[in-house]
């Protein structure tokens, strides 16, 4: 398959992790952060663990939608689910995202609920064309990368006169959380996560651009390589991030040519200011409330905003006590860290968003990885 | 044919199914006289007794049941008609067996086309004659509009099995070689290509298709070697191997490399975020085997059209966990999970 292959051969794979092994100081440790969990699930998905060497260490980041999503915004979706008038458009990987009282969409939608999968923001707005007697609400999730969709549905809807669509906004930015991450007490006071570099968003990144990563790189001294989601990329930027570190540099570069420009798309971001505004703060799951990390609609656009048009009221909500996603999120623990993995907490069973989305931490390692931890307990 | 007490004949082309069709009078008779026994014809159906009365020769008997809810009903490569014929064969077909019969049992959504109840038992007619199986009892129940999708059906088969061949799934052993007869996500990929929401152009079609003949082939080169045969529907090739591996008590070490996939079909699961080892197939089967006697099934297998593809795709090994692993073309390792959550609903 044309551009996707020559990103998964196994020869270059071997002569890259060649070229890791030669760069890297057996002297040192290496210790990234991939801020994506698209960038997790292509380590996961394709052994890469196995092929770095033992003193290169990959800390799995908090770019997972589904995964950040705090509690109280999937009880808001329930809430907005259980009003009969409502259908309720979400992407599939929220069905099973535990809500509180073990409640999820999947659980709400056999019980009654109007609970449709969408494959698109389109389809969502399709679906209140068509059935004007519905009130449409789509869920909006995801970073910089799903937010352009959401706007261009919020236009067409606007375009096309629907009083019937709404949009539940939960869209969030990178950079705020990066910051976040690099200013927490973990990382900077007490030293419990150490980062000596980043590998920085594929797809968040085509969208925004490099430029907005250089704050890091300069004020906080850590090097940030732009990277694709395919596992060629993934291993050529951490040998990106070793020459940096081996070199001393703290510098943006782009790994991600093909797709990434210095700019990102204009378009893209254009749609987005039009139709969104910034919070002032908005809860993650794991960081806890970030300053203006997430996007709300614009007071122009105030009738396809579902929060407005239903008065829903945010009511923070604890995730489940025994659950670590918060410190997984934040790299301050390994999944297998938490004593609910693998145990109570399984794709099947999932108590925390991050064994929920193919893209989250515990999900990934429990998936693809976890033979090794038995190798590991074993002499 | 009808015989004269119908006054009138079946508006196939403008009628629908309405509930007189299911209440047991004159509609329903000339309803199955019309459609099914038309489509279906044979010495048993022909004899209208509620039963059907067969002689067997000797071996072990097998009996399979499956149910179809389909969605789409019609999608390139097939229909809920001939995926009812191909997907019961192939249950009773991976013990080893002739298949020799199959039942059909059909529960009809009150105003579905007459045109396309016919054109699926007409597909189901076709399938069972081209795979040498005949349908020989069937029921039809017409339930309220809403209350079905269209059509469900479900399908009943028998086979026999030749003495001496007992294949069951807790036969694997480690140091067993794991043979696929081809390419893997064909069905999935077809069917989803076909979703409301979700249509896409594609060239692929569905890989449903009979494969006792294949299975044969298997026996008669394998013999006593052959553990285990199974066919990878739902949950793909992932979901079998995972169950032969909790049934037999091991692990499977496969080589992702060695998978057949078709290029279009990689792409299609790129494009939709899926792992074609999770994507449902409805004309392959996977069967585990002592490793002195899997060139031999290769080679059976690739003689036969529909194992022309066949590969060598990995080994059973010892695993208390009962771990399927796969090498990845990195040359690192992962595992391949079962399938959590759903996929795809109405695959098959």
């Amino acid at each position: 398959m044309k551009y996707v292959d020559e990103y998964r051969d196994g020869r270059l794979a071997r002569s890259l992790a060649a070229a890791i092994a030669r760069a890297v100081d057996p002297s040192a440790d290496y210790h990234f952060m991939e801020f994506c969990g698209g960038h997790t699930h292509a380590i996961s998905r394709y052994g890469l663990e196995d092929v770095l060497p033992t003193n290169v260490r990959m800390i799995h980041g908090p770019g997972c939608p589904v995964c950040v999503l705090p509690v109280g915004r999937l009880d808001a979706a329930l809430r907005l689910a259980g009003r009969p008038e409502v259908t309720l458009c979400t992407y599939g990987d929220l069905m099973r995202v535990p809500a509180s009282h073990g409640m999820t969409l999947l659980r709400a939608k056999a019980a009654g609920a109007d609970i449709r999968i969408v494959y698109s923001t389109l389809d969502a707005v399709r679906i209140a064309e068509a059935e004007p007697d519905r009130e449409v609400v789509f869920f909006a999730i995801g970073f910089e990368t799903t937010a352009p969709p959401t706007a261009l549905a919020i236009r067409l809807a606007a375009a096309k006169r629907l009083t019937n669509f709404a949009v539940f906004c939960n869209h969030v930015l990178t950079p705020p959380a990066i910051q976040n991450i690099l200013e927490s007490p973990d990382v900077r006071a007490l030293g419990r996560v150490r980062v000596d570099g980043f590998i920085g968003p594929a797809h968040v990144s085509t969208v925004i651009g490099t430029e907005p990563y250089a704050f890091f790189a300069e004020e906080f001294e850590k090097p940030v390589v732009v990277a694709g989601f395919e596992p060629l990329d993934v291993m050529q930027a951490i040998l990106m991030l070793i020459a940096q570190v081996n070199e001393g540099r703290h510098e943006v570069e782009n790994q991600y040519v093909r797709a990434v420009r210095r700019d990102g798309n204009s378009k893209a971001k254009a749609d987005v200011a039009e139709i969104f505004e910034l919070r002032k703060s908005f809860e993650w799951r794991g960081l806890g409330v970030v300053p203006y990390s997430g996007l709300r609609l614009k007071e122009a656009y105030a009738a396809y905003d579902a929060e407005r048009r239903f008065g829903i009221a945010y009511v923070p909500a604890a995730d489940n006590p025994a659950c670590e996603c918060g410190a997984i999120l934040r790299g301050v623990k390994k999944p297998t860290e938490c004593k609910l993995f693998g145990t109570a907490c399984t794709p099947d069973t999932p108590m925390g968003s991050c064994m929920v989305s193919a893209e989250g931490a515990c999900a990934a390692h429990w998936t693809y990885g976890r033979f090794r931890d038995r190798q590991r307990r074993a002499p | 044919m009808s015989p004269k007490i119908f006054r009138r004949r079946l508006d196939i082309r403008n009628g629908r199914i309405d509930l007189s069709h299911g209440s047991g009078g004159r509609a329903m008779t000339q309803l199955i006289a019309d459609i099914f026994h038309d489509a279906l014809d044979n010495e048993w159906l022909r004899k209208g007794n509620d039963q059907a009365a067969f002689e067997v020769s000797g071996g072990r008997m097998v009996l399979s049941t499956d149910g179809y809810v389909i969605s789409p009903l019609f999608f390139p490569g097939g229909d809920i008609g001939s995926l009812a014929v191909h997907g019961t064969i192939n249950d009773v077909a991976m013990a080893g067996a002739r298949p020799l019969y199959l039942s059909a049992s059909f529960i009809i959504e009150e105003g579905f086309a007459l045109a396309h109840l016919k054109r699926i038992a007409d597909s189901m007619g076709a399938a069972a004659r081209a795979a040498g199986v005949l349908v020989i009892a069937g029921d039809t129940k017409v339930v309220e509009r809403g209350k079905a999708d269209g059509v469900f059906i479900s399908t009943t088969g028998i086979g026999i099995v030749p003495l001496g061949l007992e294949l069951s799934a807790e036969k694997a052993r480690p140091g067993d070689r794991v043979i696929l007869s081809g390419t893997i996500g064909d069905h999935g990929v077809a069917v989803m290509s076909k979703r409301q929401n979700l249509t896409f152009e594609t060239a692929i079609v569905s890989d449903s298709a009979p494969l006792h003949g294949l299975v044969a082939a298997v026996v008669d080169a394998c013999g006593p070697a052959l553990r285990v045969m199974r066919d990878p529907t739902r949950g793909g090739l992932a979901a079998t191997l995972n169950e032969l591996a909790q049934q037999s008590r091991v692990g499977f070490r496969i080589d992702e490399e060695a998978l057949p996939v078709k290029p279009e079909v990689a792409a299609a699961c790129e494009l939709l975020g899926l792992d074609p080892l999770y994507v449902a197939n409805e004309g392959k089967l996977v069967a585990v085997v002592a490793a002195d006697a899997a060139n031999a099934v290769l080679a059976a297998m690739r003689a036969d059209p529909l194992g022309s593809e066949a590969a060598i795709i990995g080994e059973v090994v010892a695993d208390d966990q009962r771990l399927v692993q796969a090498t990845t073309a990195f040359g690192g390792g992962r595992i391949v999970d079962w399938l959590s959550g759903e996929q795809l609903p109405r695959i098959c």
